[in-house]
């Protein structure tokens, strides 16, 4: 099969659809969906059916537009305004709207962000795999077949990019070492477990668009000799496997997966395997182990899974949104995604903000623009007049960052320089009535319960750190306790047998280097200087106290 | 022996010239050196699972300490087993082991042959300065033989290794996460009542502290079980393995 008649089948199924000269799109991803855009969707069908004008306008149900604290949302063709708060009542304002004045959008927060990753996110309809090849979908991975494979790697090397999974180790070289792995059953793995408390980009990604995660697992299969791959999706995710299950399907059908793709004699099939939701199972080494039916437990490396991994075979895993990047990077290529970024890190990087921030969302931007614009420009600043305190990015693997280095890139390098770390992006903003031993209290209770159990440090010093850290939340810690901190976050760290330990004391030593004096402040002087630990002081014997 | 063809790795450990094949690990040639590596969770014979981090060793040129149990060998690597360091890390993670349940050795069986008490004299562990979690667990003692107390257990996993990979029962297993983890028989069933067990014994002899024990035995007979039959059963383990590897 030639490009040419993979188009043609799409255009054949796209006019098999009543569309009209506009479209309405409305967000059908998990944030709008749960605040009701169905119901505005069919508001819309059934108001334009009444007025009879099926041609003019034609209602399309999209992956995440990005604003989500601000759904459901609504966007009229490509590059429109987008309405927010939108209610099934206000169904005639947007078909009026669509008919008449396409207006340009103006906000930063769409302004300032560079979409490469989520370009077709919000523009197709994810369940039409039609919508996706219309957009050069799949045209990549046709081009890739007639490259040998090593010209494919070498064009990612190029791209410089890293992934996006969290430890940023580079694509290219990864790709390179599974390939080099010789002639035999090979794996490829896409990492969707996602367990970052309050990150959602791989989701969104998956829910919006899933056949661009699907061609650049294949392209990524066809590169390093791979012909069988696994998506491992966290089950809290319902709609996105539902989606990606819908788009594998769709892809068979469309003769780009399965056997003999694009009548070359490259074949490669794809498999859904569902988490149980546990953090560590996003660990490369523990989700292969739950793929094979076991207990998920990360094992030390070397071997890496690149040589060992899935029943013993070199196995590539990367992260969704490192196979996000993929297809653009062989359309265009990699000399042009490596001119996106700084120095060492490449390309744009999908955020999820959440936390004190006016918009809450899901934004992509060039990497190294400065945390300032990110929280200032895009996300709108700090709700309410209050005063921004920290940032925190990376997850309960990373930390938080303060004030005076807003103005730092948001890179891999200068993220880790501050004692955090990029992550897989999700981004909290914190302001002043949030008390920063609290927060570390919060992701280190995260990590315990968290940690698989396997080696001491991380099973026992995570609970030991809790502890610690509750007895100072509670006004009856020591200044002995924060020496223990520093000294046991230094043990669990250095000592941990995989990246779930050896990251969890990051939220507490970045809280310590850079707001010493809160933790000080509540041992000492036994007072939240933000106001949510409570203390009061016992009666008779004038000691402080938890009000429970 | 026949030439097996395995390539011989010449290297340093502490200092000292040594050699072993590529396929040996750091801990295997230390031990051929007479050079002590404290281990828990190691146990010759059996898989290697890297958990209780004591063999935790330093290699020139990488940044990360690596556990010495599964560290293959490879030409001119330099390796320190003992830095002042490693040293203070190793007496640490003893103390979060007594930290975490209940390791009161006047009160246990296993008083005098235990190899974690062992190990805390060994290497100078003085007191625990981490507080007692002392979670609560239920004794199983529903065993015609034996007992399981995981109020003694560190999940080393020699058990569940030994029963799985040695007896072939895998009657054992591991259950829940994090400090919650506990050693299980079958589905969480008493022992008493488990369908797979064979009731050889193998986890008892392998258990390093006093979380499975015999029953009618204190300690004296059970040092005695164990000089006597341990010394038999590391070749034992060793020989299964062999005959394992050699038909996989
Ligand atoms: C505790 C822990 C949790 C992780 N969770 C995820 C995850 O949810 N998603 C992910 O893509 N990578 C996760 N990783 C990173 C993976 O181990 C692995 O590095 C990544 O999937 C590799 O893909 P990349 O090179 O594309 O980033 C996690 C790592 C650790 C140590
Ligand atoms: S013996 Fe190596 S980690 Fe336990």
């Amino acid at each position: 099969m030639i490009i040419e008649e993979l188009i043609e089948y799409a255009q054949k199924l796209h006019l098999r659809e009543k569309t009209g000269k506009h479209e309405v799109k409305v967000c059908s991803a998990a944030g709008c969906l749960s605040l009701k855009s169905e119901a505005v969707a069919d508001e819309l069908r059934k108001k334009i059916a009444e007025l009879g004008i099926e041609e003019e306008v034609s209602v399309k149900p999209v992956g995440c537009l990005g604003l989500c604290s601000k759904g459901p949302l609504v966007t009229i063709d490509s590059g429109n305004r987008v309405y927010q708060n939108v209610k099934p009542e206000d169904a005639n304002l947007i078909i009026e709207k669509a008919k008449t004045d396409p207006q340009s959008e103006t906000d930063k927060f769409f302004t300032r962000q560079q979409k490469i990753v989520l370009e077709n996110s919000g523009q197709v309809d994810p369940e039409k795999i039609h919508d996706y090849i219309l957009r050069d979908g799949y045209k990549a991975l046709h081009d890739v077949l007639e490259m040998t494979p090593q010209e494919v790697i070498d064009e990612v090397t190029i791209s410089g990019l890293r992934g996006r999974g969290g430890a940023g180790y580079p694509t290219g070289l990864k790709w390179n070492t599974v390939a080099k792995t010789g002639n035999i059953k090979k794996y490829v793995i896409c990492n969707a477990d996602e367990g970052d408390p309050g990150a959602f980009m791989d989701r969104s990604l998956l829910e919006g668009d899933p056949h661009r995660v699907l061609e650049g697992m294949a392209i990524a299969a066809y590169a390093v000799g791979a012909d069988e791959g696994y998506v491992y999706c966290r089950a809290e995710y319902p709609l996105a496997i539902k989606r990606l299950k819908n788009a594998v399907k769709q892809a068979e059908r469309a003769g780009v997966l399965g056997k003999n793709i694009f009548g070359t004699t490259f074949s490669f099939t794809v498999d859904l395997r569902i988490g149980a939701g546990a953090f560590v199972c996003g660990e490369e080494t523990a989700l292969i182990a739950s793929i094979e039916g076991k207990r998920g437990q990360p094992r030390p490396r070397p071997p890496y899974p690149a040589e060992v991994g899935l029943w013993g075979s070199p196995t590539l895993i990367n992260n969704v949104e490192t196979y996000g990047n993929i297809a653009p990077i062989l359309r265009n290529g990699g000399e042009w995604y490596a001119a996106i970024g700084t120095e060492k890190s490449k390309g744009t990087k999908v955020f999820a903000l959440a936390g004190k921030i006016v918009n809450t969302g899901l934004i992509e931007i060039p990497m190294g623009i400065s945390l300032r614009e990110v929280i200032y420009d895009i996300g709108g600043g700090i709700p309410d007049g209050k005063k921004f305190k920290a940032v925190q990015t990376g997850g309960p693997s990373g930390g938080c960052i303060p004030e005076q280095f807003l103005d730092k890139p948001v890179d891999y390098e200068s993220l880790s320089e501050l004692g955090s770390i990029m992550g897989s992006g999700g981004m909290i903003i914190m302001d002043e009535t949030s008390c920063m031993v609290d927060v570390a209290k919060y992701f280190l209770d995260f990590t315990k319960d968290e940690s698989c159990g396997k080696c001491v440090p991380c099973r026992v010093g995570t609970v030991q750190l809790y502890n610690i850290l509750d007895r100072i939340t509670k006004g009856t810690g020591t200044m002995e306790d924060l020496d223990e901190l520093d000294d046991l976050c230094d043990l669990v760290k250095n000592t941990s047998l995989c990246g779930l330990g050896q990251a969890a004391p990051n939220p507490v030593l970045s809280t310590i280097q850079y707001f010493r004096d809160e933790y000080i402040a509540h041992i000492v002087d036994k007072k939240c200087p933000a106001g949510v630990c409570k203390f009061h002081t016992h009666a008779e014997t004038g000691k402080s106290e938890v009000i429970i | 022996m026949v030439t097996t063809g395995k390539k011989v790795k010449t290297f340093i450990i502490d200092g000292k010239d040594v050699s072993g094949t590529e396929d040996q690990t750091v801990i295997e040639v230390c031990r051929e050196n007479n050079i002590e590596i404290p281990t828990l969770c190691h146990l010759e014979g059996l898989a290697e699972v890297g958990a209780c981090r004591l063999c935790l060793v330093e290699i020139k040129g990488s940044n990360k300490l690596l556990p010495a149990c599964v560290t293959k060998v490879h030409e001119g690597m330099e390796v320190i087993t003992a830095s002042e360091g490693l040293k203070k890390y190793r007496i640490k993670i003893l103390e979060l082991f007594f930290s975490e349940r209940n390791h009161i050795c006047s009160v246990c069986v296993s008083n005098g042959i235990c190899e974690l008490q062992n190990l805390a004299q060994r290497l100078g562990m003085t007191h625990v300065h981490y507080p007692y979690l002392f979670p609560k667990f239920d004794v199983d003692a529903s065993h015609e033989r034996f007992v399981l107390d995981n109020n003694r257990c560190i999940l080393c996993t020699r058990c569940v290794r030994v029963c799985d990979e040695i007896e072939g029962a895998h009657t054992w297993d591991i259950m829940g996460r994090g400090i919650e983890s506990m050693v299980i028989t079958d589905l969480n069933k008493p022992w008493g009542e488990s369908e797979s067990c064979t009731s050889c014994g193998k986890c008892v002899a392998v258990c390093p502290t006093g979380a499975l024990v015999e029953k009618y035995k204190n300690a004296v007979d059970k040092s005695f079980m164990y000089k006597k039959d341990k010394l038999k059963f590391l070749p034992y383990l060793t020989t299964m393995r062999e005959v394992k590897n050699e038909q996989s």
